[in-house]
């Protein structure tokens, strides 16, 4: 960790910071399980392409319902979520608070899913849970970060109430707008991860989309696909606040229904399967020989892929984000901004793994595909938060700003910069999260052990493998937060 | 009158979840084709329905352990699994049984292809030139795709995958190995024959880029299990009606959806191979 940020000017620390990072994602490359491969990929693309401009669905019911389905599971998701998520925030100057809500959201959304699922099986339960529990670690910190940077004259005045009063009278009123555009940016992002949910197995739009891409069926994909980018990207011409009530009744209606849970089988599942059998059975040497097996054979070189997936993908995202923003920002490019918009909810909207597909048709498989699809998809959706900076700043601008390249070098990046650098720093966490995740492509990140254990029903290894990237992320998490606060960043809008 | 609502609405949900107990489901999992599940398989509930005397429901999975953990859960009670999940579930679920197979499961066969710039031919042996070469199986958890494959690659050279192969991937799924084969991301891969075959006649599939070098002795793969209970809970001889009636599903359609020509008694001993190449390497315990 030996970064040390020196007491120098603000603009100095910002780029020693950026040149720190920049070389630890340069000594990845050389711990990346890098390979480059000449495949014979156009074949496929053309089909891959042609499937796109020809999409194609022969039950447009069944397409609404899993439409319907993932915005119910992202509607139900978020308002939970987010309630939780104020309470937490509550009591965030308490430890263990933070801990706990750093653990919960720190397993991704799918790992969740997969846990649940053998459970609950396929049921509404189990997608609800799988959003609900990270999102609400996500909302505490977040919403934790909004109130400290509220003004504390308004709190003063009721300085004898107590704790929950001062809360709901003073620091969540004022905080409130702050805290509403951040749940919107939270719900497009639940959309995101309610479609992904369906990948295994829960009836939203990714059980199509997966499939279809899966078998190659491109024109299929593509008209699942389509589908989701216009959900998402017409969130503001559908979703009218007054009707957020009926919303979420009508959601709570449309969820798929609920099989029986047998509660014996809950409890075995929490106090057998999730542990090793020497364990269970008071051989705690056995238990520990066990636990060192695993680390030293899977967890080790697994952590090794994920960390330097993250940090090479994690600089990369940066970098692309500053390259695209411009382009979707009006004052920057005029008046064909509105491509540069489409192009970034196209590159956020397309799920990693597929991006992830479509580089390992370019370039072979290696960990290469995983370092360029998450930067993509993340480096888009930071351009598109940085664009919206943007545009909204411009608003004031005085008439003899510069124009063109001058602005964007002398004036707009200059004022994005900390912004930017806050929102990678957030990124980071949920970069670690899901290069873990694009294990399930071949590459042997933690994801790919994960799942392989999922596969071979060893749920006792699945889960201790859960809790070691769990262990990677909080600490990512806390690096990051310290960090920031050195470099005096603050939290940045979404 | 408050507390008294509240437990008619709870007196309602446990009749509900009653009624539920009743439904006989199933899941299955094609070897190809996974689209339109529920219009397909929907049918084949209808027809079950109807020969079986009770409501019979089909709940789409995405994957082997998806269905494997809906077994075990018995959110399905019947299931048409592949040889190696049918054995995990079945080692899962005390007195569950494999009551039927597919007439082509007797004797399944996993090709082994190779992209054509790497010059290996055909051969009666495994060829010895894929070593080196990067390889995909298909989903983790496939008989025909990972398993057999795996087991006639040791026997063959007695090594792992990983030192026999440049790179060993898992493509997920056979239409995408043969997908990812022709298109050189991965120079050799085990198909299960039967997509390979299909897809061969459909035109899919260009044999200038990718052929197959070698097919692997034959072994049993897919079958109908169902649990051990369900004598029990939908009448006495209800496991041996389910039985009769797979056997004399006779619709041309609705065996098309697995694909199989038809239904064959099986039992759990027809995949005593199985469990032992399994525990062989390494992915039964």
């Amino acid at each position: 960790m030996g970064i040390k940020i020196h007491a120098v000017s603000t603009g100095a620390r910002y780029r020693n910071l950026s040149l720190w990072f920049a070389l630890v994602a340069f000594l990845s490359l050389f711990f990346a399980d890098i390979f480059l491969y000449q495949p014979d990929p156009w074949e496929e693309f053309g089909r891959i392409g042609w499937g796109m401009i020809t999409p194609f669905w022969p039950d447009a019911d069944e397409l609404l319902m899993s439409a319907l389905h993932t915005v119910s599971f992202a509607l139900l998701g978020v308002a939970v979520s987010a309630a939780l998520g104020v309470l937490l925030a509550i009591w965030f100057h308490w430890r263990i608070v933070r801990v706990f809500s750093a653990v919960i959201r720190s397993v991704h959304e799918i790992f969740w899913g997969l846990l649940f699922m053998q459970v609950f099986g396929l049921s509404a339960l189990t997608g609800l849970l799988a959003i609900t529990i990270p999102f609400a670690g996500i909302f505490a910190k977040v919403f934790s970060d909004i109130f400290h940077q509220q003004s504390s004259a308004t709190v003063d005045t009721l300085s004898g109430s107590s704790r929950l009063s001062r809360f709901f009278y003073a620091w969540i009123p004022q905080a409130w707008p702050a805290m509403r555009s951040y749940i919107r940016y939270r719900f497009e992002c639940a959309l995101r991860s309610s479609a992904i949910l369906g990948f295994i197995g829960l009836p939203t739009l990714g059980f199509h989309l997966e499939t279809a891409f899966r078998q190659g069926d491109y024109s299929e994909a593509a008209a699942v696909f389509w589908v989701f980018l216009i959900l998402i990207g017409t969130v503001r011409f559908w979703f009218y606040k007054k009707l957020l009530l009926a919303y979420l009744l009508g959601a709570l209606f449309l969820l798929p229904e609920m099989p029986p849970v047998n509660a014996s089988f809950v409890w075995q599942f929490f106090t057998q399967d999730l542990w090793p059998g020497s364990l269970l059975n008071g051989d705690i040497a056995g238990a520990l020989r066990w636990y060192g097996n695993v680390l030293a054979d899977e967890v080790g070189p697994a952590l090794i892929q994920t960390i330097a997936i993250t940090q090479a993908a994690l600089v990369l995202s940066g970098v692309l984000a500053l390259a695209w923003y411009p382009f979707a920002s009006r004052w920057l490019v005029g008046r064909y901004y509105w491509l540069g918009r489409f192009k970034l909810l196209v590159l956020r909207s397309v799920p990693e793994l597929m991006l992830a597909y479509l580089f390992m048709l370019l370039f072979g498989p290696s960990a290469l595909p995983a370092i360029f699809a998450l930067a993509l998809h993340n480096g888009g959706l930071i351009a598109f938060l940085l664009a919206n900076h943007s545009q909204d700043s411009c608003a004031q601008q005085r008439q003899d700003s510069p124009v063109g390249l001058a602005r964007y070098f002398y004036q707009d990046l200059p004022q994005r910069y900390p912004a930017f650098l806050a929102l990678l720093f957030y990124r980071w966490e949920v970069i670690m999260r899901e290069s873990a995740m694009m294990g399930v492509l071949g590459i042997a990140t933690l994801g790919f052990y994960v799942d392989s254990a999922f596969e071979e029903i060893r749920f006792d290894k699945a889960f201790f493998l859960i809790l070691v990237a769990a262990a990677l992320n909080v600490i990512v998490d806390s690096l990051s937060r310290r960090l920031r606060k050195a470099a005096g960043l603050k939290t940045p809008r979404m | 009158m408050k507390l008294r609502s509240l437990f008619a609405v709870a007196a309602g949900m446990l009749m509900s979840a009653a009624a539920a107990a009743e439904t006989f489901t199933f899941t299955a999992i094609p070897d190809a084709d996974e689209s339109r599940l529920n219009a397909r398989f929907g049918k084949v509930a209808d027809y079950l329905s109807e020969q079986l005397g009770v409501e019979v429901k089909y709940i789409p999975v995405k994957s082997y352990p998806a269905a494997i953990t809906a077994f075990r859960n018995d959110q399905v009670q019947l299931a048409w699994f592949g040889g190696l999940s049918g054995v995990q579930a079945r080692a899962l679920v005390d007195g569950s049984e494999a009551i039927a197979q597919g007439y082509e499961d007797q004797f399944f066969k996993t090709y082994i292809i190779a992209h054509t710039s790497t010059g290996i031919e055909a051969s009666d042996e495994l060829p010895e030139d894929i070593k080196g070469k990067t390889f995909t199986f298909g989903s983790k958890g496939s008989t025909s795709g990972r398993l057999m494959p795996e087991f006639f690659i040791r026997d063959t050279f007695n090594a792992a995958p990983d030192e026999l192969f440049s790179r060993v991937g898992f493509s997920g799924d056979h239409s995408r190995t043969i997908a990812q084969v022709q298109s050189g991301v991965y120079q050799v891969g085990a198909v299960n024959y039967s997509v390979w075959d299909t897809e061969v006649e459909e035109g899919k599939i260009d044999t200038d880029k990718v052929k197959v070098v070698w097919t692997t002795p034959t072994y049993p793969d897919y079958q109908w299990t169902i649990r051990g209970d369900v004598d029990a809970r939908y009448g006495e001889g209800f496991k041996e009606k389910v039985r009769d009636v797979l056997l004399n599903m006779k619709d041309e359609d609705l065996l098309a959806s697995f694909p199989r020509k038809s239904f064959v008694p099986a039992s759990n001993d027809d995949y005593a191979p199985i469990e032992r190449t399994g525990k062989a390497i390494g992915l039964l315990d």
